[in-house]
């Protein structure tokens, strides 16, 4: 693939060409993927329409509460709190994504959300996710890791998913006097998942002592101290007393900076480096990353100090990255999120939402703490492929009918196939050469 | 103003059809405009049915006497032995999967347009339907569709609201679209991909990847498992469910046209007519769309029957196919092709053809049948008898650029 064929790299790095949008004629599309990354504010989605993660808390709650006591609803209210808010988050990044240029920079924030992942199952938290997204994860991913790591690991979202704060130092305070302990779950995930990895050399000691440093790490949810009322809060009276070692390095008890100093530490190990670098060449090149580009990503890491643009910029840079040919199936987000911008669709937040439940990847849903797979063989099944026409058969006769032929010159470019290209010229309606399209092997791999 | 209580309960509520109902206060100065002029059915209906891919003229309306035809359609000739048509005049008969239709042709309330087509002259699918739907003489002129500038032109009677287009189907096609007020209406069940979509992808996917195929593969055979078919049954059960879904969008526009306050014009789209190969006219794959059509038909007039005498339905398509077969017992894209009238307002019972012959110097580029009929004129015909849209209007709004183009008279009672 030369860095002048817009369309595969598009659709390797970024959410495909746009079928309206004057991507092409930019010159370079290595430069323009560099562009993207250079521009410190790329990820930031600061909408003023949308509500923090402590306002839709207390929303949920409220709403909660207000059942519990049989009251009507005030005037205006939506129906489900939860799933208002969620839509508005959905339509939000419907647009983002229409916007762009390349979404490079949005797939980088899907990859990390998804690393760092959270559910919409389960209490209050259930308006939490887009919030998470947008204050967690969007303000690091162009930034160091240990930042995002520390960002993750202490919002509310995280907290309340992996049970921090029901977490307490069996020799604190509040454990002495009330016989509570540890819940291990958040810091085992630490190290599983967010850091070094499963084959990262921790033991179950060293889960031990990453849950007794994170005791105390939690949610304020007295109102009557409104300022960390729904935020981070440290809560010391919950904080496992004394030094714990972990991975070796021994960690002084100065409450809260215990943690940070320890997260800092996990997210300079090598192993870290490795795990991240294995992911990321997963994620945008191949199921079987090549060894050489999963190297060059893990020196970058590391002499980078975990600079992350530094790693991307790597990757942009790497050969593998841009002749490997596309093997990988759109996942089923991508699959969507492309087909919005080839056709232009202003996309409704429930039609997104029972696209993404039919394909079995609903937004900030994943089925467990490991977030979605992300190989192809998860997604390449007969009976998703299926629905995947049925819904870009929908999708197509959903958008304003375009030329598909037109389209398919703008989003395929140089990469359409001949049998591509017949196929669709000869369909007997647009609705039909948009559907086709959207399935051809162009369209679905990257 | 209001919304009918069961299309607010029935119908899908589409993004369209949302920022419509949001829209629809601007909309009340219609209401107001003057009824000047008035000639043609009292509260007429009109129901414009595409047929896209190109129906095949020369199969669902035969012209078994003439000389040349079964020689020219070889393999795909209908009536040699007297079977698979139905007798209509000297000169024609229709496709026997069509006897509710033929019925009505004896009842004087059907009618048969053939050697008919739009100004358009190549063969593009898009192209010609977007011919067919903008009413511009060549492709691509036009953001919006000549039904929805029939909605605008419309008089606007004494009824308190105005004339709505209503779009069956998701979305609103080009021949709707404009600045007159459109519904749109849909089954409500996600609808899956036809099997010619299926088919071409499948194909596509032979050719290209064999992953992608295999797996595929598997898909169809799953659905068609999961749908209680047997592999050998499927033509069959095809056959139901092409009829079935026709009928389901016909029933329910059908009910929306028949309200006292529903919408009055209407265009409703059947895919699937593109028969490159195996067209089956007799038995095969045309066969079960003209059975699906003619049943689908039936029922959107058993939903109208209250008004039948104020409706007129037209059957289009945006071109015919080659007069002789291709190497695959198909056709491919060609010419001119029919067109249906029906409804009680129609003045039927016979078909209109200046018929051009069928010998290789009568055909046009001497594969198609040659068009003599402008499409645009038999639709002028109906919008000037049955809606009351004065001559100039049509020539100059509702096909810009047709004043040398006379109405089709005598089509309406």
């Amino acid at each position: 693939m030369a860095p002048s064929d817009a369309s595969r790299a598009l659709a390797r790095f970024g959410l495909g060409m746009r079928g309206n949008a004057e991507t092409r004629g930019q010159g370079d599309v290595r430069t323009l993927l560099l562009a993207e990354i250079d521009r410190p504010r790329a990820a930031l989605m600061n909408d003023p329409s949308l509500l923090d993660s402590r306002e839709a808390w207390l929303a949920v709650r409220e709403e909660a509460r207000r059942r519990k006591e049989g009251k009507e609803p005030p005037e205006g209210a939506p129906k489900n709190v939860a799933r208002a808010i969620y839509f508005d988050e959905v339509e939000a990044r419907v647009r983002r994504i229409r916007r762009v240029d390349t979404g490079f920079v949005e797939r980088i924030v899907g990859f990390w959300t998804n690393h760092f992942a959270v559910d919409l199952r389960g209490g209050a938290r259930r308006g939490m996710a887009g919030a998470y997204e947008r204050e967690a994860i969007r303000p690091h991913v162009l930034g160091h890791f240990d930042d995002l790591l520390l960002a993750a690991t202490r919002h509310p979202a995280m907290l309340y998913y992996l049970n921090n704060i029901t977490s307490v130092g069996p020799n604190s305070r509040l454990g002495v006097r009330r016989g509570r302990g540890l819940n291990e779950n958040h810091a085992r995930e630490i190290l599983e998942l967010h850091t070094v990895g499963v084959t990262g050399g921790y033991t179950q000691d060293d889960v031990i002592a990453l849950a007794k440093i994170l005791t105390g790490w939690s949610l304020g949810a007295d109102a009557k101290y409104p300022e960390r009322f729904g935020r981070f809060t440290f809560k010391a009276p919950t904080h496992e007393p004394g030094p714990q070692v972990l991975m070796g390095t021994r960690y002084p008890d100065d409450g809260e900076e215990q943690g940070v100093a320890a997260l800092r530490d996990l997210a300079r190990q090598p192993a870290t480096a490795r795990h991240v670098a294995t992911k990321l060449a997963r994620h945008f090149v191949s199921d079987a990353p090549p060894p050489r580009l999963v190297e060059a990503l893990t020196d970058s890491f590391l002499d980078s100090d975990g600079d992350l643009r530094s790693v991307y910029a790597t990757l942009l840079h790497s050969d593998e990255a841009w002749d490997l040919p596309p093997s990988k199936l759109r996942p089923p987000q991508e699959f969507l999120w492309a087909t919005i911008r080839a056709v232009d669709f202003n996309a409704p937040a429930p039609f997104c939402q029972r696209v993404l439940n039919l394909l079995g990847q609903p937004l900030w849903n994943p089925p467990s703490p490991a977030g979605f797979p992300d190989d192809s063989a998860e997604w390449l099944a007969p009976d998703a492929l299926t629905t995947r026409l049925d819904i870009a058969q929908a999708i197509a006769g959903r958008s304003r009918a375009l030329d598909p032929r037109g389209v398919a010159e703008e989003v395929l470019g140089a990469s359409m196939s001949m049998a591509t290209s017949q196929s669709i010229s000869r369909a007997e309606t647009t609705e039909q050469g948009l559907a086709l399209l959207l399935m051809s092997p162009e369209f679905q791999r990257r | 103003m209001s919304v009918p209580s069961f299309l607010a309960q029935d119908a899908r509520l589409c993004p369209s059809r949302r920022a419509f109902l949001a829209g629809a206060g601007s909309l009340v100065a219609w209401a107001n405009m003057p009824r000047a002029g008035f000639a043609g059915t009292a509260d007429p209906r009109f129901v414009l049915v595409i047929l896209r891919g190109a129906m095949d003229g020369l199969a669902a309306v035969p012209p078994v006497g003439d000389r040349d035809y079964a020689a020219l359609r070889g393999d795909l000739a209908l009536g040699a032995d007297g079977s698979e048509i139905l007798p209509l005049d000297d000169l024609f008969a229709l496709n026997d999967a069509m006897p509710k239709l033929h019925r009505r042709m004896r009842k004087g309330e059907a009618l048969i347009v053939h050697a008919a087509a739009t100004p358009y002259r190549e063969r593009s699918h898009f192209d010609g339907q977007d011919v067919l739907e903008s009413g511009l003489v060549g492709p691509r002129g036009s953001q919006d569709g000549w039904l929805n500038r029939v909605a605008a032109a419309l008089p606007a009677g004494d009824r308190a609201r105005p004339t709505q287009g209503l779009a069956v189907g998701a979305t609103v096609p080009l021949i709707l679209r404009g600045d007159a007020p459109v519904l749109t209406w849909s089954p409500p069940s996600m609808k899956q991909a036809g099997s010619d979509t299926v088919q071409r992808l499948a194909s596509l996917y032979g050719e290209t990847d064999a992953e992608l195929s295999r797996v595929f593969t598997a898909g169809v055979e799953l659905d068609e498992l999961a749908m209680g078919v047997p592999m050998d049954d499927a033509g069959e059960k095809r056959r139901n469910g092409l009829a079935s879904s026709f009928i389901a969008l016909a029933e329910g526009s059908g009910r929306l046209i028949a309200e006292d306050d529903g919408p009055r014009l209407a265009a409703i789209s059947y895919d699937g007519w593109d028969t490159h190969a195996a067209e089956g006219a007799a038995d095969g794959r045309l066969a079960v769309l003209l059975d699906a059509l003619d049943s689908s038909l039936d029922a959107l007039a058993g939903q109208l029957s209250a008004v039948w005498s104020q409706t007129v339905v037209a059957v289009v398509t945006e071109f015919g196919r080659t007069a002789r077969a291709n190497g695959n017992k198909g056709t491919d894209h060609g010419t001119a092709t029919t067109a249906f009238l029906m409804g009680g307002a129609v003045k039927g019972g016979r078909v209109i053809a200046d018929w051009p012959g069928l010998r290789t110097r009568d055909l046009y580029e001497e594969r198609d049948l040659q068009p003599t009929t402008d499409l645009r004129a038999v639709l002028k015909g109906v919008l000037r008898d049955h809606l009351g849209i004065d001559q100039r209007t049509l020539a100059t709004r509702i096909f810009p650029d047709s004043i040398g183009l006379k109405p089709l008279d005598g089509l309406i009672v």
